[in-house]
């Protein structure tokens, strides 16, 4: 028995060395570079300067926050019906999801543009039938779409695939037991699937709240959330860092305090990302 | 399932192998240079500007692959979007390249901080074909480290069947009567320009107060604007979804070719010019391989096809005083000395008053 | 209640494929524009087979995605067993904690970061260039590991322990018992983490722009048109790729239907 579990425990060495390597190290550099200026003597200088990105790390974090809460709502009942249909439409249905994904992002965010746009395929056809076009483009509802929009599919896998795992037979037994189909889901499926749940939450929040493209092209590009200035400050030259490395820190710091407290109102430890 | 789903993947990749590379006729060119084979099987890492050569796209020249045919060096041919992405990577120490395509203040730059291999233009067979008046220019001041590949300058392109005939001046782009029709550019140096222009500023200013005085008239035009853009403005201004904006001359030209109504101008402030140059980096591992392509480029050909392309001014004059060169003569490209608007160089700015500049220019764009 | 989610999962598609849509018409564009379509025409589809840069570009995306996502499927597998085997507090929060950190920093982050760490060994070994090939599969290799994992840890933890103790007990190797019982239990949490990997893959290019070096991969080539515009032939090649899988897929779930009905009648 004790061989055995040994034997479990080091097969996950191979990983914890490549992560020490890729992750850890990096991170180290990262945070060298956040508490050192261009010569690389210490300073807080990096750190004290971050207070002028506050509105953009609001910013960032509420419209993370909303786009993840939409995706969720959408795709929940997604892996629901998925998990309904026979085996072959589901791995069907499964490969279909993620198939748009395989295409260039970018052209998938340009192509947003031309549906949302004022003279755009969305507005085109609302003018034809004669009604009042909208105002799409250049708003935080467009951002937030091409959010919930290039990370769906990070939020619907984990949760069908929890889900097609619950046993058939607990239904059953709690239908036996007198439940309806709404105490079912309230009290068996979305117990049962909440691992999914926190693995998706994770999946879609963390890339939204870090994002720059989408919110360049679908945005306006007018005010900037706080992904847009990091890209921005690296891609400004080696002498910015320095800065973007210490905004890049407090970013994840904020990232692990966000999924600290949304583990924590799931009250599940054993979840899919043990925070 | 895993095993099948892979081999399914590696099928699609078999497919695009198979496709790849089939289907380019290679021309009849009529070379002046000399081509030694001598190099055949050698490598050259070429570093430009993305979509900013002749690909064989529009039934035009592959230039890469010709030089390939001519030489039988392999081209590893890379791209960057910005002068700053390239410089990064330079610096980085990461890659190293043979030929790089930067901006005229890149180059300065470069060649101040010993990061560029000198030319020697005299080996080139066709260096007489550039212009005299985009040598010894303030980034190099001696021809020792470049050859100019295009030419180009800011002006403002707008739709008349959206808004009337504006006012030929940057202010046209804080024009209330636009309000959510008008763009500005979304990098820095180019933003900033259109503001310095209506401040009668000098563009590489070095007093912290112009930059600030720049700084402050953006903001005021921040909201009248629709959005900061770059690529985007092609879309944008083919379709009608903004009457106006600033963008580069020779790009007008290939918007007009999907959207006939656009018009365009140079705002009588004066406007930006830029050289765009080929140089050697340091790291250099092919110089003579280097040569040879540099040399190639400028061949009146390849020149011709590449200027057709990429639709920006050329500085060769095989190029310019062709009658069959489709913008032979063209007003934008080629405005005549009376109508040439005031121009003024981006230099290397010294990195005190850049770090201000970029500050402020974060400044504007954060909430 | 049956044609309520039949309508919903529509609706779904229909959501994420509008955009697909948006690109398989201006691909057919016979003018230069993505924005303003001229007339039908099939021009960008032979302009593709020219272009050599986004054909490499696409070669080299296809091959980084099917080798990271491989690597990472199984050593991602593999340390999501060993993880839950982790009796040690301490170390299991590590390992959970180094699993976390990919997901939480931005993309540039690990980009730059490990860009960095690449050019420091490089000049530590005297490499006169470090970026290429290799380090762009490490980095995404590294980048989809937490991906895996997080998919097989959820299908562990619904396996039943006893199952797999039940084989030991019947006479089973620790490894058979591995391969014959918990491999066949966890198989879709593996095969979910296969395929976001390789999407994640595909899709990537901030990491990749700053670890590839020469080896630009098809997102990296595409993005630095940002100076000049897209054209239709991008637009094309996409297209091309999309009606290819999406032939392969149809005729692999048609053959698979068919190998299953026939099972359940030999049955």
């Amino acid at each position: 028995m004790n061989k055995k579990s040994f034997g479990s425990r080091l097969v996950a060495a191979p990983y914890l060395v490549w992560a020490s390597i890729f992750v850890i190290v990096p991170l180290v550099m990262m945070a060298y570079f956040a508490f050192t200026d261009s010569s690389g003597v210490f300073t807080l200088s990096n750190i004290t300067q971050i207070g002028k990105y506050k509105k953009a790390f609001l910013v960032s974090i509420l419209y993370a926050v909303a786009a993840t809460a939409i995706t969720l709502l959408i795709s929940y009942p997604m892996a629901y019906f998925m998990t309904k249909m026979k085996v072959s439409s589901q791995r069907m249905v499964m490969i279909i999801v993620m198939l748009p994904m395989w295409m260039n992002f970018l052209i998938r965010t340009y192509s947003w543009i031309s549906i949302l746009a004022n003279t755009g395929i969305i507005n085109t056809f609302l003018k034809s039938i004669g009604l009042k076009p909208l105002h799409l483009i250049n708003t935080p509802g467009a951002v937030i779409l091409g959010m919930v929009y290039d990370f769906i599919p990070y939020m619907i896998l984990p949760i069908y695939s929890v889900m097609s795992k619950i046993d058939n037979s607990l239904l059953e037994a709690a239908a036996d037991l007198g439940s309806n189909a709404f105490s079912r889901l309230r009290r068996v499926i979305i117990p049962l699937s909440m691992p999914g749940v926190i693995s998706g939450i994770t999946m879609v929040f963390v890339p939204s709240v870090s994002t720059f493209y989408i919110s360049q092209k679908l945005g306006g590009n007018k005010n900037w959330l706080i992904g847009d200035a990091i890209e921005y400050l690296f891609g400004a030259g080696p002498e910015y860092y320095n800065v973007a490395s210490a905004i890049s820190l407090i970013l994840m710091i904020l990232i692990l305090l966000c999924l600290a407290v949304m583990s924590r109102f799931s009250g599940d430890e054993e979840g899919g990302v043990i925070v | 399932m895993l095993k099948r789903f892979c081999s399914l993947i590696l099928c699609m990749a078999l497919i695009c192998a198979l496709f790849s590379g089939c289907g380019y006729k290679s021309r009849d060119l009529k070379l002046e240079g000399e081509y030694t084979k001598d190099f055949a099987g050698s490598q050259l890492n070429v570093y430009n500007w993305g979509e900013y050569i002749s690909d064989g796209s529009y039934d035009m020249m592959d230039v890469n692959r010709e030089f390939e045919r001519v030489t039988g060096i392999h081209v590893n041919y890379t791209t960057f979007e910005s002068n700053e992405t390239m410089y990064s990577q330079l610096k980085s120490g990461g890659v190293s390249y043979d030929i790089i395509i930067p901006s005229d203040y890149m180059i300065e730059r470069l060649i101040n901080e010993d990061m560029l291999e000198k030319i020697d233009v005299s080996k080139l067979h066709n260096y007489g074909y550039i212009y005299d008046n985009y040598k010894n220019l303030f980034y190099d001041k001696n021809n020792e480290y470049s050859v100019p590949y295009n030419v180009g300058m800011v002006g403002i392109i707008y739709n008349p069947t959206m808004i009337d005939e504006p006012k030929h001046s940057w202010k046209s782009l804080w024009d209330e009567k636009y309000r959510g029709m008008s763009l500005n550019f979304s990098n820095p140096r180019d933003g900033f320009m259109t503001a310095q222009m209506i401040l009668g500023q000098d563009l590489n200013t070095t007093n912290k107060a112009d930059w600030d005085a720049a700084a402050n008239l953006l903001k005021k035009g921040k909201d009248v604007l629709q959005s900061y853009v770059m690529d985007e403005i092609y879309g944008k201004m083919e379709t009608g979804e903004a009457a106006i904006g600033p963008y580069y001359a020779g790009d007008y030209l290939t918007m007009l070719e999907n959207n006939e109504d656009l018009e365009f101008f140079y705002p009588e402030e004066g406007t930006n010019i830029f050289v765009d140059a080929v140089c050697v980096p340091k790291s250099v591992k092919h110089k003579s391989e280097a040569m040879l392509y540099i040399d190639f480029l400028l061949e009146p050909e390849v020149a011709l096809h590449n200027a057709e392309y990429i639709c920006y001014a050329s500085p060769h004059r095989a190029v310019v005083e062709n009658p069959e060169y489709t913008y032979y003569k063209n007003e934008i490209l080629y405005p005549d000395p009376e109508d040439m608007p005031p121009v003024q160089y981006y230099h290397d700015i010294d990195p005190e008053i850049r770090a201000y500049y970029e500050n402020l220019w974060i400044d504007l764009k954060l909430y | 209640m049956k044609t309520f989610s039949k309508i919903y999962v529509a609706l779904i598609i229909l959501f994420l494929y509008a955009p697909v849509a948006v690109m398989v018409f201006f691909s057919f564009n016979s003018g230069g524009s993505v924005w303003i379509f001229e007339s039908f025409s099939f021009d960008w589809y032979k302009g593709i087979l020219f272009d050599t840069a986004m054909m490499e570009g696409l070669k080299h995306t296809i091959i980084i995605a099917i080798l990271s996502a491989s690597a990472a499927t199984v050593l991602g597998t593999a340390a999501a067993v060993g993880i839950l085997a982790l009796r040690r507090k301490i170390f299991r929060s590590f390992a959970t904690t180094v699993t976390n950190i990919p997901m939480m920093n931005a993309d540039i982050v690990t980009g730059v970061s490990l860009m960095l760490l690449f050019v420091f060994f490089g000049r530590m070994i005297g490499l006169s260039e470090s970026l290429g090939f290799i380090t762009v599969l490490i980095a995404h290799i590294t980048f989809n590991l937490p991906y895996v994992i997080l998919s097989v840890i959820p299908k562990l933890n619904q396996t039943d322990k006893n199952l797999h103790e039940a084989a030991l007990d019947l006479g089973c190797t620790p490894v058979q018992a591995f391969f014959k019982v918990v491999i066949p239990s966890i198989k879709t949490g593996i095969f979910t983490g296969f395929i976001m990997s390789f999407t994640l893959s595909l899709d990537d290019f901030v990491i990749s722009y700053f670890t590839c070096g020469h080896y630009q991969t098809l997102p990296v080539v595409i993005y630095n048109m940002t100076k000049k515009t897209v054209k239709p032939d991008v637009y094309a090649l996409s297209t091309l790729v999309f009606v290819v899988i999406f032939v392969l897929l149809i005729l692999y779930n048609t053959v698979q239907t068919k190998s299953e009905q026939r099972r359940t009648l030999n049955a």
